[in-house]
């Protein structure tokens, strides 16, 4: 049988080899809480440190300033629910844009019911946000941008340094949701002006169930869960000391090589995608979009559709559109864009990993293009 | 899959819910014995996978029935004949079944006004 062509790494990647060999130690051999004592729980408290340390140097920040959390969505929820509750009801006021991930737009909208006021900005057609519109909407009951630096559907990256320096001029806090883009766009807390920063561990060759929020030192928030004082008494609760381990080990081997590859290996797949009559990027295009990320419309042909086939061939993509997740919704970010609920229907988002070779993208280029051929016959829109 | 030409029922479907499209097109033809039958039906489809599947599966379990037969498929015989889908996907089998039963009403429509012009 074919190998797997594993194209949804945007929602998850295969744990690294080197990533697990690192984390097996400390299951039932070094298995201490790092808050014990003895020997046993000194190595783990080591090991809790070091990972720290590795994490904290990736993105230029202090020690101190990485709070581990279980993943992206947990640090989300801190980063937002904390600093409301440490501002209100002094101010209210938390600027976002419409694509935000489920993360953040779900919690603004709990935030709501509690007092709080967000705006969420329109993106332009490839998903940027524009830095006046931002800039307009600050008021004095405003404490919080958030904004996603890496776009998890379309891959937009957008300019968080100019977006950093705005919120420091105004004296309002930034924070970035970086689950997709670390490890792939270099992140610089101190250049980039950033307060708060999300990372995670499963999109980048880590284990699931572990990240961390990067909370600048200085900044007051209200704790995310109380109990030991773990985590600086932002987050207590026994550290999952082999997820942080594997989760320090995937950013330490972490490298640009990988990203060059990726780069060039994403642009052939677009290339060869946009040979397809009738096919639409959506996102933009060159070094402002994620290494690994391709998202096109296909036009009168439902993107799942596409999926189910593909699946048969052992090529495994996603959608974000209808009928897909648990919503039967159209993807809110596909519709900030502009796009249709018929086109956003026909979307399929491939994202491509450090493990995808060029023969993977030459067997997908040529069962896609046979899929699509089928599926255009059967379509009713079609003319 | 794909059309028929010259179907004498044709149901056009669009659910709300997911965007979905479902076009079946039927041939009902008079036996020997004067019986209606069902000699052929074909589908198109702007859907998901399931929504295929429904679709394909329907034509599978109405062609060459009696068309008193074909009417009494609901979308649990689907569901039933593909082995069950996930509860999110039931108002796929709904569609398709739905777009069959316009399907025949069309049909049906389309002989009453023939009666009458031949009146």
């Amino acid at each position: 049988m074919r190998k797997r062509v594993y194209f949804d790494n945007a929602s998850t990647t295969k744990v690294d080899e080197k990533v697990v060999r690192e984390m097996l130690p400390y299951f039932s051999e070094i298995f201490g809480n790092a808050s014990s004592q003895h020997d046993i729980g000194i190595k783990a408290k080591d090991a809790l440190e070091r990972s720290r340390r590795i994490i904290a140097k990736s993105i230029k920040a202090n020690i101190g300033e990485i709070i581990f959390t279980s993943g992206g969505t947990e640090a989300n929820n801190f980063a937002l629910k904390g600093l409301f509750f440490s501002n209100y009801p002094q101010k209210n006021h938390i600027i976002t844009t419409k694509i935000e991930h489920d993360s953040i737009l779900n919690v603004c909208r709990w935030l709501e019911t509690q007092g709080a006021k967000i705006t969420y900005l329109d993106v332009d057609e490839e998903g940027f946000v524009d830095i006046e519109d931002i800039k307009k909407s600050i008021t004095d009951k405003t404490f919080l941008v958030s904004i996603i630096h890496g776009n998890n559907e379309i891959g937009t990256i957008q300019d968080i340094e100019a977006i950093g320096k705005l919120c420091r001029e105004k004296k309002v806090l930034f924070h970035t949701d970086a689950c997709q883009s670390f490890t792939k766009v270099p992140i610089n807390v101190g250049k980039q002006n950033l307060d708060l920063v999300t990372l995670n561990a499963h999109k980048i060759y880590g284990p699931k169930g572990v990240g961390a929020l990067y909370i600048r030192d200085g900044i007051q928030i209200t704790p995310f869960a109380h109990g030991g004082g773990h985590e600086k008494k932002l987050r207590s609760g026994t550290e999952n000391i082999p997820g942080i381990v594997g989760f320090a080990k995937s950013v330490d081997i972490s490298n640009e090589k990988d990203v060059r590859r990726m780069t060039t290996l994403r642009d052939k797949l677009i290339e060869g995608l946009l040979k397809i009559e009738n096919v639409k990027l959506n996102g933009p295009v060159g070094d402002k979009r994620l290494c690994n990320n391709i998202n096109v419309s296909f036009n009168n042909i439902e993107g799942e559709a596409i999926g189910g086939y593909l699946e048969n061939e052992r090529i495994y993509t996603s959608t974000g559109s209808a009928c897909m997740s648990n919503t039967l919704q159209t993807s809110h970010v596909l519709k900030a864009l502009g796009l249709s609920p018929l086109q956003s229907n026909s979307s399929l988002r491939i994202s491509i990993s450090k493990y995808t070779t060029e023969d993977d993208i030459n067997y997908f280029l040529e069962k896609i293009t046979k899929i699509v051929k089928k599926l255009r016959i059967i379509s009713p829109l079609t003319k | 899959m794909g059309e028929i030409k010259n179907a004498n029922g044709i149901g056009k479907i669009g659910n709300p819910t997911c965007g979905d499209i479902l076009w079946v097109y039927i041939k009902v033809e008079k036996d020997k014995k004067g019986e209606e039958i069902l000699t052929d039906i074909k589908f198109k489809t702007f859907g998901c996978a399931a929504a295929i599947a429904t679709s394909s599966m329907i034509t599978k379990l109405a062609k060459g029935k009696k068309l008193s037969e074909v009417e009494k498929i609901n979308y649990k015989d689907i569901v039933d004949a593909l082995g069950g889908l996930p509860n999110i996907k039931i108002h796929c089998s709904a569609m398709a079944s739905q777009a069959l039963k316009k399907a025949i009403e069309d049909y049906k429509n389309k002989i009453q006004i023939k009666k009458r012009v031949n009146y």
